[in-house]
């Protein structure tokens, strides 16, 4: 909160410094066309200075403060604190920030502790001092500099286009930086997961029940970490969604793209995006409450067994949000196939079908199949509907009416709720998280890159 | 379509082998046709399916049974036990009492399992409703009025059909005594089924009456306002760089590549580096609407940027080089015309980016959005949930009630969501132009 009154009046003081820079432009030239650039580059000029390297040490000053204070604050504790293992003095400096910010602490709080948070507050209230006087005293010089800089013959448009530019550039580095920042978290806390549990066992291991023991003599105190059966889950609810999805969007591309006439295209395609408009969670309460119990009473009137949280359900909700995807993936690919193509093939005799199924689908499957491997990841990726339909048991099955779970499911239940510090339970999921991202990726990289290849062929 | 022999004029062709050939082709031509209309009818009817259940299974939470109380004496010895009219004084007050006396009265219930039942037919709710309504004008105390307080869960299931009267006593949750209280306070006209203010005007609440939708709705305006304010100018930033200003070459290209694909990654991808980058690392607040918003606007960046490139190369080259001709430079050429002409289709792209971001669920579950919150948070840095996990939570809760809740939560983002998406096609007919 403090933070943004400072940003405040920083914006506040470079908007004084625009004004200053202005004037002083206006004041040093006999008229304005003796100015190098139009008057409000001179304000720009100034304003940029003040505020720009100010804002650059509060953004260092929020990534860093946290942990220097927590260093700080642990080095101050008593000498038999500081010896704890990790996961334990987590909990004491968890403590001792709570009891800083008055929340409710989960000890007792003894005057070492106490001491501990006083001396916290201390510090964060210094440093946060240190932080204004020298924002202050940078956002000042900084406007002193090109105060003085400041004259007539100054081409204050290129500078400020330079720093503009660089800015500009910065917004699209963020893309890089957003899988850079994935890439590193996930790899980080794998890393750690698999010091405590081997790849191979995560990666081949038949069984998945994610127990760690508090106590090293506890019975089952190791947790079994095999992604087999989730890989089977995530595979099985995948193929069910890919068996409605792929042929019911497929044929309604081909309907809209081949058969309707313009007016039923304008009706049918905003009904289609609305299908791929309703958020996931609301798919996940159909799935769970309508259509599970509706599978499970249909296959109990036909002599089946059927899990009240059935792969069926889910996969079929999820192929029906898939729809949407595959058909307007596949429209596009359809309709950029070149009228001769069709127009050869009707001349030849050959009925709408025939060119549909003979010419225009086999000149457009690159794109189609780039297509539905996209839908594929997406369908791998969802968690939603999976996380309220499909059930938690990690069963080895391809029976599509038994419960299973998937990676997703898997990442949701252990990262929601209490978390052990450090745990292979913990982890576990960041691992998860990491195949996750893999597989998708790679089918990503690949279907982009037919989708990209095709559509350059009738360019 | 006419029929085969007469398109074949040749009498040489006219054998009866072509002739059933062709049959069969114009018959595989309609099967075709027929399968591919199919195939729209079931996406069609699903989506209807969809609307209709929640719908029917939603409307009823929009009416809330209320019992009403005539002539509640605000008795001023038990809501002011310090006699001093002070706020103190009066939250001290006992309010439980104030209704269960009347009703008591009147039933005279026997023994202490009667009393519980009888008690059971208003919300527990309701004497804090009482305290709030106290509290906010004092003046009511030693005042008598008729008041209407909302009736239990259970019997507005009852009353709506929910809970059936033909079930065997121990198999539903209201009581045959329960039942014959309700038919008399009913044939009084004392319970009526009212509009359900409370759905729209309170946080969340362990009892399905009492719990309402405005804490979730506030806590998604706070969240998009975070995800607004950090994507649009980074996106546009992006989009102007790579489609105006950049050089072809590999690390344009890298981007490039990286915005496809980010645009694909699963969206608990960008919960888990939420949780891992802006919570753990940085230490930011959990469950905050801030957090929510950073991590939204990540994962609708991509959309945001793909949109704005549309829209940028969308603008003639005749108008950037007309402005080149009058000697501006190459910023001003962008923030003079090509911007305020590609703006709408960026404020376009924009908005159906919010939608996106409204709907989303899972990366919040990942950096705590998922906690019980009963208040209603005042600033992004409070905890706070969102409505879709809002609808998350409740559909969890087993209470018959709370899916009628989730059904009419579903129901209120589904219209955001609607309204949002049809003003941006609306923007987006209002603003087409062609070159």
């Amino acid at each position: 909160m403090k933070i943004l009154l400072l940003l405040v009046a920083l914006l506040a003081f470079s908007v004084v410094a625009h004004r200053l820079g202005r004037s002083r432009a206006l004041a040093g030239a006999s008229s304005v066309r003796d100015l190098h650039s139009l008057p409000g580059y001179y304000g720009l000029y100034a304003a940029l200075w003040c505020a720009l390297p100010a804002l650059l040490l509060v953004l260092c000053w929020i990534s860093l403060e946290p942990a220097v204070v927590e260093r700080m604050t642990i080095e101050a504790l008593p000498e038999e604190s500081r010896e704890l293992d990790d996961a334990r003095l987590g909990l004491l400096v968890n403590d001792i920030k709570n009891l800083a910010s008055g929340n409710i602490v989960s000890r007792e709080v003894d005057p070492a502790l106490q001491a501990a948070a006083d001396h916290y507050s201390r510090l964060r209230r210094t440093a946060f001092m240190a932080l204004v006087s020298i924002v202050a005293l940078l956002a000042c010089g900084g406007f002193f500099w090109a105060f003085r800089r400041i004259s007539p013959r100054l081409a204050a448009i290129h500078r400020v286009e330079r720093v503009v530019r660089g800015l500009l550039m910065l917004g699209s580095a963020i893309a890089i930086l957003t899988t850079v920042g994935i890439v590193l978290s996930l790899l980080f806390e794998s890393i750690r997961f698999f010091q405590r549990v081997p790849m191979s066992e995560f990666l081949f291991g038949l069984e998945w029940s994610p127990q760690t023991a508090l106590r090293a003599d506890q019975v089952g105190a190791s947790g079994a970490f095999g992604a087999i059966p989730l890989l089977t889950g995530t595979l099985l609810v995948s193929a069910l969604a890919m068996s409605v999805a792929a042929p019911v969007g497929l044929l309604s591309a081909i309907y809209m793209a081949e058969y309707a006439s313009d007016r039923a295209r304008k009706v049918l395609k905003p009904v289609l995006e609305i299908l791929a408009g309703v958020p996931t969670v609301v798919y996940g309460f159909f799935a769970a409450l309508t259509v599970a119990p509706a599978i499970r009473r249909f296959g109990e009137s036909m002599g089946l067994d059927v899990a009240s949280e059935s792969a069926l359900a889910a996969g079929a909700v999820m192929g029906v949000m898939i729809i949407p995807f595959v058909s307007s993936l596949s429209d596009d690919v359809i309709t950029a196939v070149p009228r001769g193509l069709r127009e050869a093939s009707y001349g030849l005799g050959a009925t709408q079908n025939e060119t549909i199924r003979r010419v225009v689908f086999p000149a457009a499957l690159p794109g189609i199949v780039g297509g539905l491997l996209l839908a594929v990841s997406r369908a791998i990726g969802e968690t939603m509907i999976v996380v309220m339909a499909a059930g938690l048991a990690a069963n080895l099955t391809i029976n599509p009416l038994e419960a299973v779970t998937t990676v997703t499911v898997q990442i949701v239940t252990l990262l929601v709720g209490d978390q052990e510090f450090e745990s292979a339970k913990t982890l576990s999921a960041f691992a998860l998280g990491l195949l996750l991202f893999i597989v998708t990726l790679v089918l990503n990289v690949i279907a982009l890159r037919v989708v990209r290849k095709y559509r350059e062929q009738y360019d | 379509m006419t029929e085969p022999s007469a398109t074949l004029r040749h009498p040489l062709l006219q054998t009866d082998a072509i002739a059933a050939r062709m049959k069969k082709r114009y018959a595989a031509e309609k099967r075709f046709r027929l399968l591919c209309m199919l195939a729209i009818a079931a996406a069609v009817l699903f989506l209807i399916l969809l609307f209709g259940d929640i719908l029917r299974k939603g409307y009823t939470a929009f009416l809330q049974t209320e019992v009403r109380f005539d002539d509640l004496y605000f008795d001023p010895t038990l809501l002011d036990p310090l006699g001093t009219g002070s706020e103190e004084s009066l939250r001290a007050g006992e309010y439980v009492a104030l209704w269960r006396q009347p009703i008591k009265a009147q039933f005279q219930p026997e023994g202490r399992q009667a009393r519980r039942q009888l008690y059971g037919l208003v919300s527990g709710g309701a004497e804090f409703e009482l305290r709030d309504r106290v509290l906010a004008d004092p003046s009511l105390v030693g005042q008598q009025m008729s008041v209407w307080l909302p009736a239990s869960d259970d019997v507005d299931m009852l009353l709506k059909g929910h809970i059936s009267r033909d079930l065997p006593e121990d198999e539903r949750t209201v009581t045959d005594q329960q039942i014959a209280w309700i038919d008399q306070l009913a044939s009084e006209g004392r319970i009526v089924r009212r509009f359900n203010t409370r759905f729209f005007t309170s946080g969340d609440s362990r009892d399905p009456e009492m719990a309402g939708i405005l804490g979730a709705v506030i806590g998604s305006g706070l969240t998009l306002m975070v995800t607004l304010v950090l994507s649009f100018p980074i996106g546009v930033a992006a989009a102007i760089y790579l489609e105006e200003l950049a050089p072809k070459n590999r690390w344009t290209d890298l981007i490039e590549v990286n915005i496809n694909n980010l645009a694909a990654v699963p969206s608990i991808v960008f919960g888990l580096l939420g949780l891992a980058v802006f919570l753990n690392f940085f230490g930011l607040p959990r469950s905050a609407p801030l957090v929510g918003g950073m991590v939204l606007s990540l994962m609708t960046l991509p959309t945001i940027i793909i949109a704005a490139r549309t829209a940028i190369k969308a603008v003639p080259p005749s108008i950037r080089e007309a402005a080149y001709g009058l000697g501006a430079s190459r910023l001003q050429v962008i923030q003079h015309h090509v911007l305020p002409l590609a703006l709408p289709g960026i404020l376009t792209g924009t908005i159906i980016g919010m939608a996106q971001a409204l709907g989303e669920t899972a990366p919040l579950l990942m950096i705590g959005m998922v906690a019980f919150i009963a208040d209603l948070p005042s600033g992004p840095f409070d905890p706070a949930t969102v409505l879709p996990v809002q609808i998350f939570l409740w559909s969890d809760i087993p209470e018959r009630a709370f899916v009628e809740r989730t059904s009419a939560a579903i129901l209120v983002l589904l219209g955001f969501l609607i309204s949002m998406n049809a003003f941006a096609v609306w923007l987006r007919r209002r603003t087409e132009r062609r070159w």
